[in-house]
């Protein structure tokens, strides 16, 4: 015979044992990450200044700053926007809409997904050997912008899928039975609707770009650069526009850097690593904060 | 002869539709705009508004239409019944090639559109020339995520019109057509998601008639409504029938009882019987059909 109060009492053993084991967990995970980002800002907060923010790297870690880093950084980054997002949103737009779906375009998709998790030093390695040496672009900007947006590519383009294929059935029925055509239908619906999505897609691509070391080092980008990349527009000694200039110009970025600093002997310096990570921590955090912001609001106003 | 007349309400006369040139195959005289002004005949002598030709229909090697012939009244209200699966809905989405947009399916067979003779099924003739003389209401209310007027304005942008003047006017035309002005009048801004499922389903036919259409495709326009809703929607399409022509898919029999003048039932993807609804209902001719409509099956 079964004796169901003692099976419910069991049961509820059972589950309160699985409660208090995942809360553990949990706190086992958050307290490491909260432990990583403590021991951070205690070494390097205090080295943050002004100072520190307008500063080319230097010899004496005192004077040393990431000036040249972030703004290579930003540089980097704004190559690589400008490349991934129109190019990922695209082949997204076309995989999910206009390609027929057949054995080629399964295998494409397959690949897609694969390329994902490929180890980022590879895209450098393909990059040393197409945009350094086959295109001849040099250990530029251009290059390190481009390497990085093949890296991201497949992040924007399965976001963008899937972003497109939330977006119901019958709304599409909807506009086509108007007599809309398949660009009029990405055009007034699909992107629109699916821009949440693509949006956070993006801007997860783009922190993960950020943190990127690897195959920045492996197209050559310097760790010790002195100076930052020609204006595009120069006043001194005659009027002088250069748009794209800067874009051919050596580069570091923040985590080459930090990588830099590490490596170096000296509490100072590590003192400097650590602070330029705080700035990495905050910039990237910030990005994710911003993907949950865009990604709420526009859900928001989309219902179906 | 179409009498594509405006609104119900409002007596303002709006000058005909730009219609898009779409290169037509088969006779380009058939996208030639009819004046508004056609005067309607007191008692409109029944045209054939289309005729169905042995159609059939495949998705794969699946035979979803077996071999369908059937002509449609200008003017009137056509019901398609039978049990789930019997393909009376993909019949319908025949009639504005939605079938298109998915791989693997075939047409055999033709539809011919009046006036012009088009062959609507016919691979040559461009679908979207036929969804601009054809809208549709589907099952679900399926608004756009965007505003009340911006649902009813897209079929008349993508006709390419611009004026806002004339846009607002043709609005509120087919709003009050889908007897849903007086509701949302004060709030053409909103989300259409904020209305009721009753209201939204009357804007899609808003949406649908905007675009002044020939014929309207109704598919289970009501399945997701309450009785009352269901009823507005009713009365709706016996005003609409004056100026076009109706095909309403429907599982409610007691529905194509009341908005029908024709019934067609269908049985496994083949064309039982069709016959004026009365007929259909109290004395139907072959066995099959009164056993469905007496509950047998289905």
């Amino acid at each position: 015979m079964l004796d169901a109060r003692a099976m419910i009492a069991r049961g509820r053993r059972r589950d309160a044992a699985f409660n208090i084991l995942g809360w553990a967990c949990a706190v086992v995970v958050l307290s490491a990450l909260a432990a990583l980002l403590t021991n951070l800002c205690i070494q390097g907060l205090s080295r943050i200044d002004w100072q520190f923010l307008t500063s080319f790297p230097s010899r004496r870690p005192q004077q040393a700053g990431i000036l040249s880093a972030w703004v290579g950084s930003i540089l980097v980054i704004l190559v690589t926007a400008c490349t991934a997002i129109p190019l990922g949103v695209a082949a997204g737009i076309y995989l999910e809409e206009y390609a027929r779906k057949n054995w080629f375009t399964t295998i494409i998709e397959i690949n897609i997904v694969n390329l994902a998790g490929v180890p980022s030093i590879i895209y450098g390695l393909m990059a040393l050997g197409l945009f350094v040496y086959q295109f001849h672009f040099g250990q530029s900007i251009l290059s390190g912008g481009l390497t990085l947006a093949f890296l991201i590519l497949p992040i924007v383009i399965v976001a963008t899928r899937e972003a497109m294929r939330a977006i119901p059935k019958h709304i599409r029925e909807a506009a086509y039975a108007l007599g809309a055509t398949r660009l009029e239908v990405v055009r007034h619906h699909l992107l629109p609707y699916s821009a949440g999505g693509i949006g956070t897609g993006v801007i997860i691509g783009i922190s993960r770009a950020i943190g990127e070391t690897a195959p920045l080092v492996t197209i050559g980008a310097l760790t010790f650069i002195a100076f930052l990349p020609p204006s595009p527009i120069v006043v001194d000694p005659a009027l002088q526009i250069q748009p794209f200039k800067w874009i051919m110009s050596p580069f570091t970025v923040l985590p080459i850097q930090m990588f830099n600093w590490v490596s170096r002997p000296g509490e100072e310096f590590l003192k400097n690593a650590a602070a330029a990570g705080v700035v990495l921590m905050v910039v990237t955090l910030g990005l994710n904060a911003a993907a949950i912001v865009v990604r709420h609001r526009i859900r928001r106003r989309i219902k179906w | 002869m179409v009498t594509r007349g405006i609104g119900v309400e409002p007596r303002r006369t709006l000058p005909p539709l730009p219609r898009p040139e779409i290169p037509v195959s088969v006779s380009p005289t058939s996208i030639k705009p009819e004046p508004l002004g056609t005067p309607a005949p007191a008692t409109p002598p029944a045209t054939v508004k289309a005729e169905v030709q042995n159609l059939n229909f495949f998705y794969g090697t699946h035979q979803a239409v077996k071999n369908v012939s059937l002509r449609l009244l200008e003017n009137h209200v056509t019901a398609l019944i039978g049990p789930s699966g019997c393909g009376k809905t993909t019949l319908l989405r025949c009639f504005n090639r939605m079938h298109d947009l998915y791989p693997n399916t075939r047409y055999d067979g033709r539809i011919i559109l009046n006036p012009g003779g088009i062959n609507i099924v016919d691979r040559a003739v461009n679908p979207i020339e036929m969804r601009m003389r054809i809208s549709m209401v589907f099952q679900k209310p399926n608004p756009f995520p965007k505003s009340i007027y911006e649902n009813v304005a897209y079929g008349l942008r993508l006709r390419g019109l611009k004026s806002r003047s004339e846009l607002e006017g043709r609005v509120e035309v087919a709003l009050r057509g889908a007897a849903l002005w007086d509701e949302v009048k004060d709030r053409l801004k909103k989300q259409a998601y904020d209305l009721s499922g009753g209201q939204q389903q009357r804007l899609c036919i808003a949406r649908a008639l905007a675009i002044e259409p020939e014929i309207v495709l109704f598919d289970e326009p009501t399945s997701a409504l309450d009785p009352v809703a269901t009823g507005k929607i009713e009365e709706l399409m016996y005003e609409l029938k004056s100026r076009l022509t109706i095909i309403i898919v429907t599982h409610n029999m007691q529905q194509a009882a009341r908005v029908s003048d024709y019934t067609a039932f269908m049985y496994l993807g083949e064309l039982v019987e069709v016959d004026q609804t009365a007929k259909i209902f109290q004395n139907p001719s072959k066995p099959l059909t009164e056993q469905y409509i007496s509950g047998r099956f289905g």
